[in-house]
């Protein structure tokens, strides 16, 4: 199996290296020295790096939380009312999906820029007291960061969904609309219990996509200003390669990974649950 | 059932939420073409200067090289594992499938730091190799897992009828199930390619070398040495992103299908 052979070469290989290094403080030159857990107390103990991870949590509210209601709310309207153009519709949100994330990021940082579109906008409609340099502003660097992924992937879920509720039967919403159910009732008892699945895997997708967020922010705000929007993908780069500290580096990327497996496990644990019932 | 009101609120929403998806996108095109800010040239002048200035050409040439070799390798790799793990039981399948998965969800930040280092130590950092293979491996975790998807739907019963008319493994694979698994082998290229063109950390770590850049990193170093203005800024984003975009209007029914049936994957 050659397929095995370069799989476990540069990936298996590798993440075991990763794991005896985050046992180590080295810096990628000379003799490392054994460290223990160290680089991992550092992960609980280090402010910054304890920000980080936060940052993450708030990342997956933009990345996951956002769009999952945004693109529920979406997919049942557009699924129960016939709308003509569904197919160009679908094609349009999708497509910053595809675009590599240095465009969307160079293209956001146009939007968010002093005299960007989004300041535009707003000297546009009076509201030019609120224009500022987002991505230069501490408080609110990190929600614009994480607007933009509320912005690539509100279009996924929401082409995920409308095809979990394309196969809803007809027939369940004859049924409730019979009970006496208005449109909002059948949301939460027809809609919502049939998408479970579609819903876990909406979520874990996104989640995953935001823990892994380093392109993104690596070209608009390169962790700062400050450290408002570094995360531990960042973290990883910027102690690796910038910093030296390779072990510390190693034991955030091993720490990112079971993270990344954990949540996956759960999310599908309570999909599979709730779903075959 | 549905009133005229309705209907039209439905329509505008589609609407807004379309512009909201398209906005930023149409802000780089539209900036693309419009006056350079030095002033010497404008409208599809701007890629011809963005492409002179920012080595364009360099880039998307180590971009194509990257993506199809990697595209080529996985997909055949993908191919035999699937197919082995989706029509044959051998010894440690089992334990060698969970393997694979877990290489789906790794993140590469969890292998580039020590994938550096080694391949430093190597020599093979700064090389083309270092870039593809680490990619190849990616790949082969999900196009193995894909396959196997699909040879295992119509697989044990085609390898059974074919065994019996004497036919031998290869000329069963090869004749038989690649021909009939066409969609799925087309959309695993889709994505891997995409996938691959947009990959950013892994050559940012592994290349130095200007010559060796993917388009997306060297999308990133104009960015940080270009500082006039946004127009011949914004006519290198879409040269970086215009190849995978115009494979998505193409094969956008196999992309968006492989994206949802790809995400089941976890």
């Amino acid at each position: 199996m050659p397929g095995f052979a370069v799989y476990a070469a540069f990936l298996l290989y590798p993440l075991l290296r990763s794991v005896q290094l985050s046992f180590y403080d080295w810096d990628g030159l000379t003799l490392g020295k054994w460290a223990g857990f160290a680089n991992y107390q550092e992960i609980i103990s280090d402010a910054g790096l304890r920000s980080a991870f936060g940052h993450a949590l708030v990342l997956m509210l933009f990345f996951a939380v956002i769009p999952v209601c945004v693109g529920l709310l979406l997919a049942s309207i557009l699924n129960r009312a016939k709308v003509r153009g569904l197919p160009f519709f679908r094609t349009v949100v999708f497509l910053p999906q595809v675009i590599a994330m240095v465009v969307v990021a160079v293209a956001w940082r146009r939007m968010y820029a002093p005299d960007g579109t989004i300041n535009d906008l707003l000297h546009a409609i009076g509201l030019g007291s609120v224009a500022r340099g987002w991505l230069g502003d501490y408080a609110l660097a990190l929600p614009a960061v994480g607007f933009i992924g509320s912005w690539f992937e509100t279009g996924l879920v929401t082409v995920l969904l409308l095809a979990g509720m394309s196969r809803i039967s007809g027939s369940l919403y004859e049924a409730a609309r019979l009970d006496g159910a208005g449109p909002v009732q059948e949301f939460f008892a027809v809609t919502l219990p049939s998408v479970r699945g579609e819903i876990a895997v909406a979520l874990t997708l996104t989640v995953i996509a935001a823990l892994r967020t380093f392109d993104l922010v690596y070209v608009t705000t390169s962790g700062g200003p400050g450290n408002s929007t570094s995360v531990p993908s960042y973290e990883v780069y910027h102690r690796a390669f910038e910093l030296g500290r390779v072990g510390s580096a190693a034991a955030i990327g091993v720490t990112l990974t079971v993270l990344i497996l954990l949540i996956s496990l759960v999310i599908n644990k309570i999909g599979d649950r709730e779903g075959s019932r | 059932m549905i009133s005229r009101t309705e209907k039209a609120a439905n329509y505008v929403i589609l609407l807004a939420f379309a512009a909201f998806a398209l906005g930023p996108i149409v802000t780089v095109v539209l900036a693309a073409l419009g006056p350079n800010d030095a002033g010497d040239t404008s409208g599809f002048g701007n890629f011809a200067e963005a492409w002179k200035i920012g080595h364009f050409g360099t880039y998307l040439r180590m971009s194509l090289a990257v993506s199809v070799s990697v595209v080529v390798i996985s997909v055949l790799l993908s191919v035999l594992a699937g197919f082995a793990f989706g029509t044959m039981r051998f010894r440690g399948s089992g334990i060698l499938f969970y393997l694979f998965l877990l290489g789906i969800m790794m993140p590469s930040e969890a292998i580039v730091v020590p994938l550096y280092f080694d391949l430093r130590t190597l020599g093979l950092t700064d090389t083309y190799w270092a870039v593809a293979l680490p990619q190849v491996a990616q790949s082969v975790a999900f196009g193995t897992f894909w396959m196997r998807t699909f040879f295992r739907a119509g697989g044990r019963d085609l390898v059974e009828a074919a065994r019996l008319d004497g036919a031998s493994t290869r000329r069963m694979l090869w004749q038989i199930q690649v021909p009939l698994a066409r969609p799925a082998i087309v959309t695993m290229i889709v994505l891997v390619f995409m996938w691959t063109w947009n990959e950013f950390l892994i050559p940012l770590v592994m290349v130095t070398n200007e010559s060796l850049r993917t388009a997306p990193l060297g999308l990133a170093f104009f960015q940080g040495q270009y500082s006039q203005g946004f127009t011949l800024l914004a006519a290198g984003a879409v040269i970086v992103a215009t190849p995978v975009v115009i494979l998505y209007l193409f094969l956008q029914r196999h992309f968006i299908a492989g994206m949802l049936e790809g995400a089941v994957r976890e």
